[in-house]
C-alpha cells in the first residue's frame, strides 16, 4: 500500500529552499513530493496543521546515545524516543561509547541495533583515534565503510598536533568531516567550572577559557596547512568565537556549533552546587553567552547542536566534584532555542530553523534537513507560541539531568515524521 | 546572662549568608562560653542527651579536636568518623552515608570534605543541622569566625582596620571565609602571595591584591599567614618552597614593616621556616595559640545556636 501523506494549511518553513508561506506539504512513500493528484488526495492521510509550523524535521549533529556500554544512561531506542518527541528526525551520535568507535564491528553493532530499534535516523561517527587516546589514527577507510558520517575524538579532545595534522590530512582522503571537541588538556587538569569571579567564591577549580581557544586556534591553523575542514565543537567562549570569524573571514575553511545551554545559562547558575549545570565545555560568562548568540546571528557558529550527554540520577547526585560532566537537550532544544533566539527578537524564526535543521545536515553531508522535492518525507509540525514548563521526569530519555527542568518556555512539537510514517504526536511514540 | 539572641539558622555553611548582627550573636554566645571556661566552669548542659556527628573524610587535626571538645563541653555524645573509616570507601554515597546517620538519630553533622559545595549538598539532603568545617578551597566558616573573635579581643572593634592575608589564597577555603568575615565586620583586608596563588579576579570580592610584600604588610594590623604547600595542586604555581620564603616569608625583619602592636595568625598547621621563622611563631606577637583556644568556644556557640534553631528553643547562656 502506499503511504501518502498530506500537511494542510501549515505556515511552511523551509530555510534551504528560502520557503516561508502558508501551504500543504505532501509526501508519498516516504518521499516530498511537489504535489498530489486526484486518486492520490483520495488516499491521502491528511493532516490539519493550522496554526502550526511544518518544518524539516530537526538534525543534531552532536548526541551522545551511550550505546553500547552505558545503557543504564541511554540506549538507542530511548535517545531516538527522546529525538523524535523533540522534533529531531536524524542525529549524529558521538564515538565515546564502551567500547569505543574505533573500529567496524562497534559501527556495524550500532547501525544493526539502530535497525531493529531507532525511531528516527541515528547515525554513528568515528574516533579519529585508537581507544580516543590521541596516539594513533583510527582505521578511518574501514569506519567510513561501516557507515560513519564524521571522525572525532569528542570528549577527548587529540592533544599531539602531529596526530591531529595527520588525522586530518588521513580523514579527506575518505571525504568525512572532521569534528573536534575543543579543550587542551594540561589547562583544565582537575577542572570544574569556567574560570572566573564565580569560580573563585565557589572554590572549584577554574576552567580557562584559553583552553579551548587554543585548540580552535590550533585547529585554524591545521585547517590551513592540509586545506582541509575542521569543525569545532560545542564553542563556549567569546574568543573562540572571535578566533573562527577572523578565520573564516580569510576564506579559511572552519565551522563551529554552539549548545542551547551555552546561550541560555552562565557559570552564574552554578552558586548552588547543583550539578545539573556540570558540563564540558563549561558554562561561561554572561559575555560569553552574548558573543555566542552574535555568532549565531552573523553566521560564525553554523548550526545548533544539543551535546545531548545522558548520566543517570544517581551519577549526578554527588558531590560536585565528583559528578559527570553533561546534560541532556533533545526534549526541549527546539523550546529553548525559540526562547532565547526567537521570542526575544534576537533571529527569524526561519534563522532558527536552519540553525537546526539543514546547517547541520550539509556539514555532515546527511540527506536531510529540507522539504526538497524526493527529500526523505522527515518533518516537525510545531507550535511556536505556546507555552510549556519543563519536566524532566516526564521525558523518554532514560536520563533527568536536564538543567531547563522547571523552566518556562516557548514552543510545543505537536508531530514528528521520519520517511512519511508518524514517529511522535505530540504525546507518545507511535511506533 | 538576661540578654536574648535571636537565630535562625540549623545549618552553618558558609559565612556569606550571615549579616552582621547574626556574626556578632555567634560572638555574644561564644563571650559568654570563654567567660564560664576562664571561670573554670567547663561543662555546659545544651546538648545533653545530643549527638554530635563528626565526619572528617578529609585528614584534620585542630579542626576535628576542636569540635569534639566543643561538643563534649556543650555534654554532648561525640562520634568521630574519618574518610578511611566510612562507608564511603566502599563505594557508599554521601547521601546514603549521612542518611544512615540521620537513621541512627543523629542530632548534628560536622562534615569536613575535600569536594567544595559537599556541605551545601548534605544539608539538602538530611534535616538535621549540617556544621561546614572545610569543605575544599570553598569555605571553612568556624576558622573565620574564631579568626575575626581573637581580633576582636585584641582590638575591640574591626572597623576600619587592615588585615592582610599572605600565602596560597587560591586554593584556601580559610582566605576566603576570611575575607567575607573581616568584610562584614568592617576591615580592609589586603591578600598577597604569589600572583599565581593569588589572582587578581579575587578584586571582585572588595579586596586588596598585591604580589608585594612590603605595601602589603605596611600598616597592616594583623597578618594571616597560610601554609604553603608545593604538592601536586599547586606543584606549577610556583618555583620551590624555598623560592616562596626568599620572597613571601615572614621574618622578624619583615614583621617590623607591620603597625606597631600588629599580630601575627595562623591557622595551622604552620610549617616553621617556610612561611613563618620558628622564632616568629612564637613571639609575642604571634596569637596562634589563642586562635585555637578561641576554637572552642566558637564552636560551642556554633552548635549551640543552630541546635537551639533545629529544636526551636529559647537560647540560653552561661551565666
Amino acid at each position: 500500500m502506499t503511504n501518502i501523506l498530506w500537511i494542510q494549511n501549515g505556515r511552511v518553513i523551509d530555510p534551504a529552499n528560502q520557503r516561508d508561506a502558508a501551504g500543504d506539504v505532501f509526501a508519498v512513500d516516504g518521499k516530498i513530493v511537489a504535489s498530489l493528484n486526484e486518486a492520490q488526495q483520495a488516499e491521502a492521510t491528511v493532516i490539519d496543521a493550522k496554526g502550526l509550523v511544518v518544518a524539516p524535521g530537526l538534525v543534531d549533529i552532536h548526541v551522545h546515545f551511550r550505546d553500547p556500554g552505558q545503557t543504564h544512561k541511554e540506549d538507542i531506542r530511548s535517545g531516538s524516543k527522546a529525538a523524535a518527541a523533540g522534533g529531531f528526525t536524524s542525529v549524529v551520535c558521538m564515538p565515546n561509547t564502551s567500547p569505543v568507535c574505533d573500529n567496524a564491528g562497534t559501527i556495524q553493532r550500532i547501525m544493526d541495533k539502530v535497525a531493529r530499534e531507532a525511531v528516527v535516523r541515528v547515525y554513528p561517527t568515528g574516533c579519529l583515534t585508537v581507544g580516543m587516546q590521541g596516539e594513533q589514527l583510527a582505521p578511518t577507510g574501514q569506519l567510513k565503510k561501516a557507515g560513519v558520517v564524521a571522525m572525532t575524538d569528542d570528549g577527548q579532545c587529540v592533544q599531539s598536533n602531529e596526530i591531529m595534522r595527520r588525522a586530518v590530512e588521513y580523514a579527506k582522503m575518505f571525504d568525512l568531516p572532521i569534528m573536534d571537541h575543543c579543550q587542551d588538556a594540561s589547562l583544565t587538569e582537575g577542572a570544574m567550572m569556567n574560570e572566573g569571579e564565580w569560580s573563585l567564591r565557589l572554590g572549584l577549580q577554574g576552567w580557562p577559557k584559553a583552553a579551548e581557544d587554543i585548540i580552535v586556534a590550533r585547529n585554524v591553523i591545521l585547517a590551513e596547512l592540509t586545506g582541509t575542514h575542521i569543525h569545532m565543537q560545542h564553542i563556549s567562549s567569546a574568543s573562540s568565537v572571535d578566533i573562527l570569524r577572523r578565520a573564516i573571514h580569510r576564506g579559511v575553511s572552519v565551522s563551529g556549533e554552539v549548545s542551547p545551554h551555552h546561550i541560555e545559562f552562565t557559570d552564574a547558575d552554578l552558586h548552588d552546587y547543583d550539578t545539573v549545570f556540570k558540563m564540558n565545555p563549561p558554562l561561561r560568562t554572561d559575555a560569553d553567552r552574548e558573543a555566542l548568540i552574535e555568532g549565531l546571528i552573523d553566521g560564525t557558529l553554523c548550526c545548533i547542536a544539543t551535546d545531548h550527554a545522558p548520566h543517570s540520577p544517581t551519577e549526578k547526585d554527588q558531590e560536585f566534584d565528583y559528578a559527570p560532566f553533561g546534560v541532556i537537550g533533545l526534549e526541549n532544544s527546539l523550546a529553548s532555542c525559540l526562547t532565547t533566539l526567537y521570542h526575544s527578537k534576537r533571529l527569524g524564526l526561519s534563522e532558527v530553523i536552519a540553525l537546526m535543521t539543514h546547517k547541520g545536515a550539509e556539514l555532515c553531508k546527511l540527506n536531510a534537513g529540507t522539504l526538497s522535492i524526493g527529500a526523505p518525507a522527515d518533518i516537525c509540525l510545531f507550535d511556536p507560541d505556546e507555552s510549556w514548563t519543563v519536566d524532566a521526569n516526564q521525558f523518554f530519555s532514560k536520563s533527568r539531568n536536564c538543567p531547563w527542568h522547571g523552566k518556562s518556555l516557548k514552543g510545543v512539537v505537536k508531530a514528528t515524521y521520519v520517511g512519511g510514517q508518524q514517529v511522535f504526536d505530540g504525546t507518545s511514540i507511535t511506533i | 546572662m538576661s540578654q536574648s539572641l535571636s537565630w535562625n539558622r540549623k545549618d552553618l555553611i558558609d559565612v556569606e549568608p550571615l549579616s552582621r548582627a547574626e556574626i556578632e550573636t555567634i560572638f555574644t554566645a561564644a563571650t559568654a562560653f570563654k567567660k564560664a571556661m576562664d571561670a573554670d566552669n567547663m561543662k555546659q548542659p545544651y546538648l545533653n542527651g545530643r549527638t554530635v556527628v563528626n565526619l572528617f573524610l578529609e585528614p584534620s587535626t585542630r579542626t576535628r579536636l576542636a569540635f569534639e571538645v566543643a561538643a563534649s563541653r556543650l555534654s554532648a555524645d561525640t562520634i568521630t568518623v574519618t574518610g578511611a573509616a566510612s562507608s564511603l570507601t566502599k563505594g557508599e554515597t554521601l547521601r546514603d552515608t549521612a542518611r544512615n546517620m540521620e537513621a541512627l538519630k543523629a542530632d548534628i553533622i560536622i562534615m569536613r570534605h575535600s569536594a567544595s559545595g559537599a556541605p551545601n549538598y548534605l544539608s539538602k539532603v538530611v534535616d538535621i543541622p549540617v556544621i561546614n568545617a572545610g569543605d575544599g578551597s570553598h569555605a571553612h566558616p568556624t576558622q573565620a569566625l574564631l579568626d575575626s573573635f581573637t581580633l576582636l579581643e585584641k582590638f575591640g572593634s574591626l572597623d576600619g582596620k587592615k588585615i592582610t592575608i599572605l600565602g596560597d589564597i587560591l586554593f584556601s577555603r580559610v582566605a576566603r571565609s576570611n575575607i567575607i568575615c573581616l568584610q562584614k565586620l568592617g576591615a580592609h583586608v589586603t591578600i598577597a602571595g604569589p600572583s599565581t596563588l593569588v589572582p587578581k579576579a579575587f578584586e571582585g570580592m572588595g579586596v586588596t591584591v598585591s604580589h608585594k610584600l612590603q605595601p602589603a604588610l605596611e600598616d597592616a594590623d594583623a597578618v594571616m599567614l597560610l601554609r604553603i604547600q608545593h604538592e601536586r595542586q599547586t606543584a606549577t604555581h610556583f618555583p620551590s618552597i624555598g623560592e616562596y620564603t626568599s620572597s613571601f616569608g615572614l621574618n622578624k625583619d619583615r614583621a617590623k614593616w607591620l603597625k606597631s602592636g600588629a599580630i601575627i595568625m595562623h591557622p595551622g598547621p604552620i610549617n616553621r621556616g617556610v612561611e613563618i621563622d620558628s622564632e616568629l611563631a612564637d613571639s609575642s606577637q604571634s596569637v596562634i595559640l589563642q586562635q585555637v583556644t578561641n576554637g572552642i568556644v566558637v564552636r560551642m556557640a556554633i552548635l549551640h545556636l543552630c541546635s537551639c534553631a533545629y529544636h526551636k528553643q529559647a537560647i540560653e547562656l552561661p551565666n
